[in-house]
């Protein structure tokens, strides 16, 4: 099992470890609720640096990224960042992830999921047909994220590049708690605000930021937050977890991912002329959100029912939602079901129990 | 994490307690709420029910997971703890007091002295 350069802090501050992804990560510190509460109201911390980054560089990088891409990255100029994704030849998705331009029509940096590194690069690496000059640079790189409504102004002291005004999507690179050649983005996975950081792990940056970042951010309540919380953030939001309500055999369509799944780009990206037919023929299933009107907890793989006691789909993620008080979902449902509004029903342990579809972020 | 000597407890985490001749009280252990976290819903619709030792009578759940419950002996379910209704996190902040999930009627309190020992289930978690 690996470890990322911020391991030992999370075991010295005690958190529950587990392995993810092949590294060993923290799940949470305090308490779920209590670290997902700080996200929402204040300011927390949380180590993604198991995560892959790939550099996409030269004359060919911008054709590489639009023929493996969905959404449209020719539309990318220096310091803006895309939500996209990778999809396999039948649609599916290979994973979803960021592509950041460091430079228009030069150089890329690909953020993935760190159970998809392997997989991703081994993708890219085949449809590199014009020899795009590639690295991963997964494992010397670190990602904190920093999310929260109070987290850019707390940490806006450790920095000289303007935080504070750098609009969601957009980041900036600079000297950061003393550290050069930072990113800091202004995009998150939790709903709230905030940044997350790139920056190479050499010469003790990883605990000269994370000292840093806790130094100023302690006496403000900032906390570590864990991968638990980081679900039950995301799932609020309706954000979709690759392996959960995302994979292989779904596709951006029926995920409710259209809007980064351009199907006009100059250059036509893996399996566009699939979609392009599912489009035009209508998705049979989709990715809903749901709440339960009933007592009860949705869970990833329970299957969902129509008030007959016909299976109509399957739930994907699931929980008591902390912020809001009620149990929440996403699963696919055919797409009969799928309006607004509509009653379904979960199985848990054999019994069906009342939900409705609702719309996201869930409220 | 405390292990009171007032009680019984199982490999699977819970413990019970004798109150009243035949009667008992089952919750989760303190180590048990601890490796679930906040705990958010208990759910047992078991009650009127005999149950055999080690069957399931119902399930506890935390934000990212669920755990069966497991009856230390056989007995019949009296009673669910209404106040978990409203306030799960009980089970985390009082797990052998308020925080107890059933009172049961025990078909034979002898079959308590099968149970570990607070000491026995102390070397277990340890």
């Amino acid at each position: 099992m690996k470890n990322t350069p911020f391991t030992h802090k999370h075991i010295a501050l005690g958190a529950k470890m587990a392995p993810f992804a092949g590294y060993n990560m923290p799940i949470s510190y305090t308490g779920i609720n209590d670290e997902h509460a700080t996200v929402r109201n204040n300011a927390g911390v949380f180590d993604v640096s198991h995560m892959g980054e790939f550099i996409v560089k030269g004359p060919q990088a911008l054709e590489l990224i639009q023929r493996v891409t969905t959404n449209d990255a020719s539309k990318l100029t220096n310091g803006k960042a895309q939500y996209s994704s990778f999809t396999n030849n039948e649609g599916g998705i290979v994973d979803d992830l960021i592509v950041y331009c460091l430079e228009e029509n030069k150089s890329y940096m690909i953020v993935v999921n760190a159970s998809n590194i392997e997989k991703d690069w081994a993708w890219m690496g085949s449809h590199n047909i014009h020899n795009a000059e590639t690295h991963n640079i997964s494992e010397k790189t670190c990602l904190l994220a920093i999310q929260g409504p109070n987290a850019c102004k707390i940490i806006q002291q450790l920095t000289d590049v303007d935080i504070l005004n750098l609009k969601y999507y957009t980041f900036v690179r600079g000297v950061f708690a003393g550290v050069s050649n930072v990113i800091v983005s202004a995009t998150g996975y939790t709903g709230s605000g905030g940044v997350e950081i790139y920056f190479e792990d050499a010469d003790g940056n990883a605990d000269k930021i994370w000292d840093a970042i806790f130094e100023v951010g302690t006496p403000l309540g900032v906390k570590p937050i864990g991968l638990a919380a980081r679900d039950t953030l995301r799932l609020e939001m309706g954000y979709c977890l690759y392996g959960n309500d995302i994979d292989d055999t779904t596709t951006p369509l029926e995920a409710g991912l259209g809007w980064i799944t351009k199907l006009n780009k100059p250059v036509a990206f893996t399996a566009q002329a699939i979609l392009e037919k599912q489009k035009a023929a209508g998705i049979q299933r989709k990715l809903i959100g749901f709440e339960m009107v009933a007592r009860g907890i949705p869970r990833h793989d329970y299957l969902i029912k129509d008030a007959a006691g016909n299976n109509i789909g399957k739930v994907t993620s699931g929980t008591q939602a902390p912020s809001l008080n009620k149990a929440i979902g996403l699963g696919y449902v055919t797409i009969e079901n799928a309006a607004l509004d509509s009653e379904i029903f979960i199985d848990i342990r054999n019994n069906p129990v009342k939900a409705k579809v609702v719309k996201f972020p869930f409220s | 994490m405390s292990f009171p000597t007032d009680v019984k407890y199982t490999k699977d985490h819970e413990w019970i307690k004798l109150v009243d001749g035949n009667t008992a009280l089952i919750g989760i252990t303190d180590f048990a709420q601890g490796e679930l976290g906040d705990i958010v819903y208990v759910d047992i619709a078991t009650v009127g029910k005999s149950l055999n030792a080690e069957e399931i009578f119902g399930t506890v759940e935390a934000v990212k997971t669920v755990s069966d419950l497991f009856l230390p002996v056989s007995a019949t379910i009296l009673e669910v703890n209404s106040e978990l209704e409203n306030e799960p996190e009980l089970v985390n902040s009082d797990p052998y007091g308020n925080g107890w999930m059933v009172k049961v009627a025990v078909n034979n309190p002898a079959d308590l002295d099968t149970l570990l020992s607070a000491e026995g289930y102390q070397k277990l978690v340890g």
